[in-house]
């Protein structure tokens, strides 16, 4: 595992000079991820905030071959590149150790790329899988997707009179894909590079698909000042809403046990998108979404290897 | 050569088995489901290299065909209606993204009502999608056109991806006498896959799939349609090399006892055969009567087709399939837009036949032709859509 000095001596894969906002996640993630998977990867992209943002022709932020193609298929294209190396590897006409990695934001991974994702790992392609989790179709203005949580404000399900936000909780995709059997599952988040980053090369060693989701917190969408990305990233796992962990061949581990669990409300408050919940009748709401975070978070740690102390990274297991 | 007994999904598969595609991903659907399945056992028999994708739907095998393709592998695939329904939207970029997929589509009406029979609704569906149409007439000529679509749709002046279709059915489950070229000859003529950009050069990485505003989608769609102009020449330059090989002739459509005819009729896939007989018998009564048989449907033949027309009393345009709400199927509108400006003005009548699979016989086109006489003889304008064996 490299140190952070030596990561950030290498050459940054996804250039500068992108469209993506001022605090966006996802372009730290995408560099974390393609600084471990380096140039021998071919990259698939949903239609996106990643894909918009950079590849506007006639630039391209990308120094490795990417591909676009549709929006809910990230994962069946670039299941067809890695058909295709293997076809053609077979035959004696490539000889490099090629990986590939499929990315999609939550719309194109939770919701109508959900099939295709299902379908490859079904089918078991060497690939990885990168979720970018903005919690909502944010490319086109935040409206609500299936990982949109319970009680967020978003456009097509707004905060009103009568109805206060996403009524109902959202998927649990990293248990959809360990119900999958693929060798490495993953929950990470672009604030904690280290965890990440191990993540990405666990996965990108897996004989097998992999999938990780990363939380990319969205200024536009969840409503925070441009500078806080990193820390309302931190809130997240913080708060146990959103754990850090991996499926290792079917094997719970909790890579990171925040030394002390924050309420949740220490996260809400900091975003627009949950306003209401810190107003006079929002109590009823973020106490069921703190029962939820409980609820969930207390059955992970019973199954969960776990780290030896809070606030510390889960030490490797030896090989 | 060999001759042999092939249903036209068997001559398709037969004609992937000799191209050895690196990939092939699929999904299965009626009347496409045994090319498939006769293609799957030369996989598991390790008879060809493919490796072979079951998606699981149709938009995904297109997908995962677009990803091979850019990824720089030859690739092929087939479908049916609904099908190629689902991956409508796929279509259009692997048009555009300029991937030389290759697909056989076994022509199958479009659901609703839900019906597994023959009719050209499914790929005259997708006529707009960028894709060169190739109809074939009977298993032979399925098997003779894909081969060929390879060529084609790789050479580097198109760049194309080509829809080879058959009908579903009555061509694909019936067993018919195909000479098929021998293994050498075949893998000769069609070549090594030379794709100028790909993804596994991962030395020379490119970015497929950008987005484009306002000020470059439109070149890039002009772009497209340079590919499809120049595909004229290469489909009648591939033939001719086809030719020598199988001794059959290719071009954009067939003029089957043509050189005096009065009354013609135009027609596409098997309906094709059936129109052959009654032609024969016609003339055999001293009728001057002939056929057209429309191989290219895309890029449209339309100067060619004019000139074909030219001497022509009257001619019935049989289209398997309707565009709503349309002035006429689609052969018709096309033909009649093709003879505009060049002088012709004969009566057109457009025959709208075999929808969902009905039968559509030697007695029925027989009597095609003697409504065209009728025209003829009246001298009057006629209704000009009809309806082939419908009741009303």
């Amino acid at each position: 595992m490299a140190s952070l000095k030596e990561l950030a001596s290498r050459e940054d894969l996804l250039s500068g000079g992108h469209r993506a906002c001022a605090g966006c996640a996802m372009t730290s993630i995408v560099r974390q991820v393609l600084l471990i998977a380096g140039k021998n990867v071919v990259v698939s992209c949903a239609t996106g905030c990643l894909e918009v943002t950079t590849t506007i022709f006639p630039y391209s932020a990308w120094r490795v071959p990417f591909i676009h193609s549709a929006f809910e298929n990230s994962a069946a294209t670039i299941s067809g590149v890695e058909t295709a190396y293997r076809s053609l590897k077979k035959q004696g006409k490539i000889k490099e150790d090629t990986k590939f990695i499929g990315f999609g934001g939550d719309g194109g991974t939770y919701d109508i790329g959900l099939q295709a994702l299902s379908g490859a790992f079904e089918r078991g392609h060497k690939m990885l899988y990168v979720c970018y989790d903005n919690e909502a179709y944010m490319n086109t203005g935040n409206q609500r997707s299936s990982a949109t949580p319970f009680a967020a404000d978003t456009t097509t399900c707004p905060v009103g009179c009568v109805i206060k936000g996403k009524p109902q909780f959202h998927k649990d995709l990293a248990a959809i894909i360990t119900a999958h059997n693929i060798p490495y599952v993953a929950q990470a988040c672009g604030s904690f590079w280290k965890d990440l980053t191990s993540k990405v090369e666990k996965a990108l060693s897996a004989d097998g698909p992999s999938f990780i989701n990363v939380l990319s917190p969205c200024v536009l969408g969840w409503k925070y000042p441009t500078d806080e990305t990193i820390e309302i990233g931190k809130l997240a796992v913080d708060t146990c809403f959103w754990p850090l962990y991996e499926v290792v061949e079917g094997n719970y581990r909790l890579t990171y046990i925040p030394s002390q669990k924050k309420p949740l409300g220490d996260w809400t408050k900091r975003q627009g998108r949950f306003r209401h919940l810190h107003e006079p009748g929002g109590e009823e709401l973020l106490a069921k979404a703190q029962r939820e975070v409980d609820r969930k978070w207390e059955h992970l740690l019973a199954i969960s290897e776990k780290p030896a102390k809070p606030g510390k990274q889960l030490k490797e297991t030896p090989q | 050569m060999k001759v042999v007994g092939l249903t036209g999904n068997d001559a398709v598969a037969e004609a992937m088995r000799q191209i050895n595609p690196d990939v092939c991903a699929a999904y299965p659907i009626t009347p496409q489901t045994e090319l498939m399945e006769k293609f799957a056992q030369f996989v598991s028999d390790g008879l060809v290299k493919t490796e072979l994708v079951l998606a699981e739907s149709e938009h995904s095998a297109m997908s995962a065909c677009i990803g091979a393709s850019a990824a720089g592998a030859r690739v092929m695939t087939a479908t049916s209606a609904n099908g190629l329904a689902l991956m409508w939207e796929m279509l259009y970029i692997a048009a555009s993204l300029r991937c030389p997929i290759v697909m056989g589509v076994v022509n199958r009406a479009l659901s609703g009502p839900i019906n597994i029979h023959c009719d050209h609704s499914d790929s005259m569906g997708a006529r707009d999608a960028g894709w060169i149409h190739l109809f074939s007439e009977n298993s032979q000529e399925a098997y003779d056109n894909t081969l060929q679509a390879v060529r084609i749709a790789e050479h580097h002046d198109v760049f194309t991806p080509v829809m080879v279709t058959l009908d579903g059915f009555i061509i694909s489950h019936t067993l018919e006498r195909v000479e098929i070229l021998e293994d050498e000859p075949a893998k000769k003529f069609v070549g090594e896959f030379v794709p100028r950009y790909a993804l596994l050069d991962t030395k020379n990485p490119v970015t497929m799939g950008p987005l484009d505003f306002h000020d470059f989608y439109f070149e890039h769609k002009r772009g497209q349609i340079e590919g499809l102009e120049k595909s004229r020449a290469v489909v009648r330059d591939i033939g001719k090399e086809y030719e020598k090989l199988s001794g059959r002739h290719f071009d954009y459509f067939e003029l089957y006892r043509m050189e005096d005819a009065e009354i013609a009729v135009v027609a596409l896939g098997s309906a094709v055969g059936t129109a052959r007989g009654v032609v024969d018998e016609l003339r055999d009564k001293g009728k001057r009567v002939g056929l057209i048989k429309f191989r290219v449907f895309r890029p449209f033949p339309r100067k060619e087709i004019a000139q074909a027309l030219k001497n022509l009393k009257a001619l019935a345009v049989m289209d398997r399939s309707n565009s709503f709400g349309a002035y006429g199927g689609p052969v018709f509108a096309e033909i009649r837009s093709a003879c505009y400006g060049t002088g012709l003005d004969f009566p057109i009548v457009n025959y709208i036949y075999g929808l969902g699979g009905r039968d559509t016989t030697f007695e029925e086109i027989t009597r095609l032709y003697s409504e065209m006489e009728h025209v003829v003889s009246t001298g009057k304008r006629p209704d000009e859509i009809r309806f082939l064996n419908v009741r009303e």
